[in-house]
């Protein structure tokens, strides 16, 4: 039994410890908005919070995460301005990739709350999009940023 | 009620088709979506004079959607129209992807499918009358209810109201009353000073899904008792199988049955790290396959070799060979351009149940019609006994047109008889991909004394997407993806040559986002650049030249002309470069602003500024962001993307060597939406292809050498560099 404090809540899951966090996550907690898209860690659909940064969840062993606080996107709050500012800046097309740029970016605001250009794309650069939404979500942090200075 | 459990409720019938009477069906079977009690409505009357549009009492509006939501933005622009006729509040529209089936076939097209920028184009007339009926209907119930005349009534913003008195009534009250009234055959429809939605920003209804995390995709399916599926399939192509070890998988803790499917073998499993384990566990052996010598300098060899073979010829005004020899000027080219793989961000993914006299599946799909008919082959059930619930779809760009993934769904599910989610491995998705083909070109051109364009030939190698997919389209062995855009280009040149060259070999080819435009821009817009070099013209001002009797093509050349202050100097290693190009009904041109590093090969796109005439517009930010994000995944194609082969096998696996662009190398980017009167084009496509072309114009312009090879990564600049 492995034992995890997902978004507050602790569960007791009958999997291996070297299962991947994403597919307890997704397959056994049905927490689907945590993404799978390459296994790898190379294109950030899966990220995730541990312990407030982000972590790619796809290549974090289920074992490794025990007592530790993880958060998923269900578990951010919905009035989290990066939430609000990827509605206002209409940033998602498929939208596949976006839970996992809006957990990213999140991450980023919290341990820097007022990141440069150069910040921004430092931190985003692991998460890929294949619609082409970067324009837009390079508005939208910018935006929460804002929003966090208020 | 709040916002939050609304949105769900409308996924939810999104995704168990068509609303109550249907999800209540499914019971018996016990299939039904997790989160399923979100589901629970209270049975309300419902207004529905067509497929399209529902009404209930409790005052919400759902258009039933006949595309796939594929990040193109169907999902919203298409309710707009019927929103729009219908006179209704925006706060009441909801949208529900529709089941598949005969009743939702695209008219134009007589299928249900998703693709050649087509969506808007084609259903705006049905759900312009759809909204338009409704409205009517409604007009009607509220003057019979009243007693009053009709002509006294007016529809507007979900309500009726009757202008002398002031009594108004909601749409939802009168659901019930209309619903019993006959179908006015003739609606009347709106003039387009009337419109309210249609030409407006109109935020997207699947946004918020998207960014809480609700929104339901393929892989996020769940079905009671359902089985995960890892399929193993044959390494190289045409591999045939040697052994496996069946009993070794069947010891892996949690699997429950090893099946033969049509390409290989399935593991299935109460877990899909098990499955995955599972396939490894069985171990099969392949032999070489038949074509061992088939990698990337093999294939290189082929194309070129294949500019010598005699064509089809698709395309012959005037007289080419004359012209030419007599042309003041004479040059010519070749052209290289790469496989490309999809890597939509939602790998391949399926879910299928298939019973003995029921089959459901739940799939990212953009061919509803192709699944229904995989799955009456493959199950032996008729169309009606099968459901095709289509989920949100991590991206498409054409891919997901094809039913493989569908199909080996179908063949598990079958073969154990459980419901069974397949989802590939992002190796599995890129080594089983039908490829953007790899294609060649042989182009030559001749100018008169005065600088003039006279003559045009072009030669085009490439395998056909047409002969496998819909053979009836391939017109006197041409394949019409193979020319679009050289053979119908709109250029003014009195003696154009144009042939096509089929190449055959054992990698699967399909569409990918624009198809043959993804190619064929890029080597007339170059070579159109190159000639006007050679002609000692500026490229803007020579293809103006060709454009005479265009507007459309010169309105949006001069709309990027002017926004990129093309012709403004630039110092040495940076330069402007243009390119237009006509596909899916749209006009596209634009500027790219680049440097070149000469020292390492790196080329930097700083800025692009597009314009696009599409004709009439109905959501222009949607368009803004569908060129937005064309420019982006043809500019990725044009510097890093490419499918790498070797021994019968694509040797490229994952993002570790599929290279996509990345947040750090994406440029400023500017559309400007050209005003027009002209027929209407579609959005999803036509923002890619001018891409690749504008930046290596830009890079001659920058660093003095012509890239005829694509992708243009830091080897080609180099190798370009010392042959210069």
């Amino acid at each position: 039994m492995i034992s995890l404090e997902i978004n507050g809540k602790k569960y007791e899951v009958d999997v291996g410890s070297d299962v991947p966090l994403l597919w307890v996550i997704r397959e056994h907690l049905k927490l689907t908005g945590t993404k799978f898209g390459c296994g790898i860690g190379m294109c950030g659909a899966c990220t995730v919070h541990v312990d407030g940064k982000a972590q790619r969840s796809c290549i974090t062993q289920v074992g490794s995460v025990q007592g530790k606080k993880i958060t998923t996107i269900e578990g951010l709050p919905e009035d989290h301005p990066v939430k609000k500012a990827w509605i206002e800046e209409q940033v998602p097309q498929c939208g596949y990739c976006q839970t996992g740029q809006v957990m990213q970016a999140a991450a980023l605001l919290m341990e820097n709350p007022n990141p440069t250009d150069e910040k921004i794309i430092e931190a985003m650069d692991g998460n890929l999009c294949r619609c082409g939404t970067y324009p837009y979500i390079k508005q939208a942090i910018k935006k929460a940023v804002k929003e966090v200075k208020k | 009620m709040n916002k939050h459990i609304t949105r769900r409720q409308f996924l939810h019938k999104s995704l168990v088709g068509a609303g109550l009477a249907v999800a209540a069906s499914m019971t018996p079977s016990g299939i039904k979506i997790s989160k399923a009690e979100d589901l629970k409505k209270k049975t309300e009357s419902m207004f529905s004079p067509n497929v399209w549009i529902e009404i209930t009492s409790d005052n919400i509006i759902t258009v039933l959607v006949n595309k796939s939501e594929m990040g193109q933005g169907v999902a919203t622009s298409l309710p707009m129209i019927a929103a729009d006729e219908l006179e209704a509040d925006w706060k009441q529209i909801r949208f529900k992807e529709a089941p598949g089936g005969d009743k939702y076939i695209d008219p134009a097209w007589g299928m249900q499918l998703t693709g050649g920028s087509t969506s808007v184009r084609h259903m705006t007339e049905p759900l312009r009358k759809a909204g338009a009926t409704a409205r009517e209907m409604l007009l009607t119930a509220a003057a019979l209810a009243w007693e009053v005349p009709q002509s006294e009534c007016e529809a507007r913003q979900g309500m009726v109201r009757h202008i002398k008195s002031g009594r108004t009534t909601t749409y939802g009250q009168l659901c019930e009353k209309a619903s019993k009234l006959p179908i006015p055959p003739n609606p009347p429809l709106k003039k387009e000073d009337q419109f309210r939605f249609i030409g407006t920003p109109m935020p997207r209804l699947d946004v918020p899904d998207k960014v809480d995390g609700s929104a339901i995709f393929g892989t996020d399916i769940f079905v009671p008792e359902m089985l995960y599926a890892a399929v193993a399939r044959p390494p190289t192509y045409g591999a045939k199988m040697i052994s496996s070890d069946q009993d070794a998988a069947g010891k892996v803790p949690g699997v429950y049955k090893v099946v033969r499917v049509d390409r290989g073998m399935a593991v299935s499993a109460s877990t899909i790290d098990a499955a995955w384990k599972g396939k490894k566990a069985l171990d099969v052996k392949w032999d070489k396959g038949p074509h061992p010598d088939l990698n990337n300098e093999t294939l290189e060899k082929n194309f070129t070799q294949h500019l010598d073979k005699q064509g089809v010829i698709a395309r012959n005004e005037g007289n080419v060979k004359n012209a030419l020899s007599r042309a003041a000027k004479k040059i010519g080219a070749t052209y290289m351009l790469p496989y490309l793989s999809h890597v939509t961000m939602e790998p391949m993914s399926c879910t299928a149940h298939v019973l003995g006299d029921r089959c459901d599946v739940w799939v990212p799909t953009q061919n509803q019609s192709g699944v229904l008919q995989a799955a009456v082959k493959i199950t032996g059930l008729r169309p009606e006994q099968i459901h095709v619930h289509t989920t949100y779809l991590g991206g498409g760009f054409g891919r997901r047109s094809e039913t493989d993934v569908v199909e080996e769904a179908l063949q598990i599910s079958k073969s154990i008889g459980k419901p069974v989610k397949l989802i590939w491995t992002r190796e599995e998705d890129i080594q089983n991909d039908f490829y953007r083909p790899g294609n060649c070109c042989r182009i030559e051109g001749g100018i008169d004394r005065n600088g003039k364009l006279t003559s045009w030939s072009h030669k085009v190698v490439v395998p056909s997407i047409f002969a496998r997919i819909f053979p009836q389209m391939m017109k006197s062995g041409i394949d019409p993806a193979a020319v679009e855009g050289i053979a119908n280009m709109e250029y003014e040149i009195p003696n154009l040559y144009v042939e096509y060259v089929r190449i055959d070999n054992p990698i699967p080819v399909g569409f990918w986002r624009s198809v043959g435009s993804s190619h064929n821009a890029f080597t007339v817009e170059s070579f159109v650049d190159e000639l006007a070099y050679a002609a000692k013209k500026d490229p803007l001002e020579f293809r103006f030249n060709l454009l005479k009797n265009h507007p459309r093509p010169r309105r949006v050349l001069e709309a990027v002309a002017e926004k990129s202050a093309w012709g403004k100097p630039f110092k040495k290693g940076q330069g402007l470069g243009i390119a237009y190009h006509f596909s899916f009904g749209s006009h596209v041109a634009q500027v790219a602003e680049v440097s070149v590093n000469k020292k390492d090969g790196t080329i930097k796109v700083h800025r692009v500024v597009c314009a696009v005439d599409c004709g009439p517009v109905v959501n222009p930010a949607i368009i803004t962001a569908q060129m937005t994000g064309g420019i982006i995944m043809g500019l990725s194609a044009a510097l890093k993307e490419r499918v790498d082969f070797d021994q019968g096998a694509v040797k490229t696996a994952n993002f570790y060597n599929y290279n996509e662009l990345r947040m750090s190398e994406v440029p400023e980017i500017e559309v400007h939406l050209v005003k027009s009167k002209g027929e209407m084009g579609g959005i999803g496509e036509p923002g890619l292809p001018p891409i690749a072309p504008a930046v290596a114009n830009a890079v001659f312009k920058a660093a003095g050498i012509r890239l005829r090879n694509l992708p243009m990564i830091p080897e080609t600049v180099l190798k370009a560099m010392k042959k210069s």
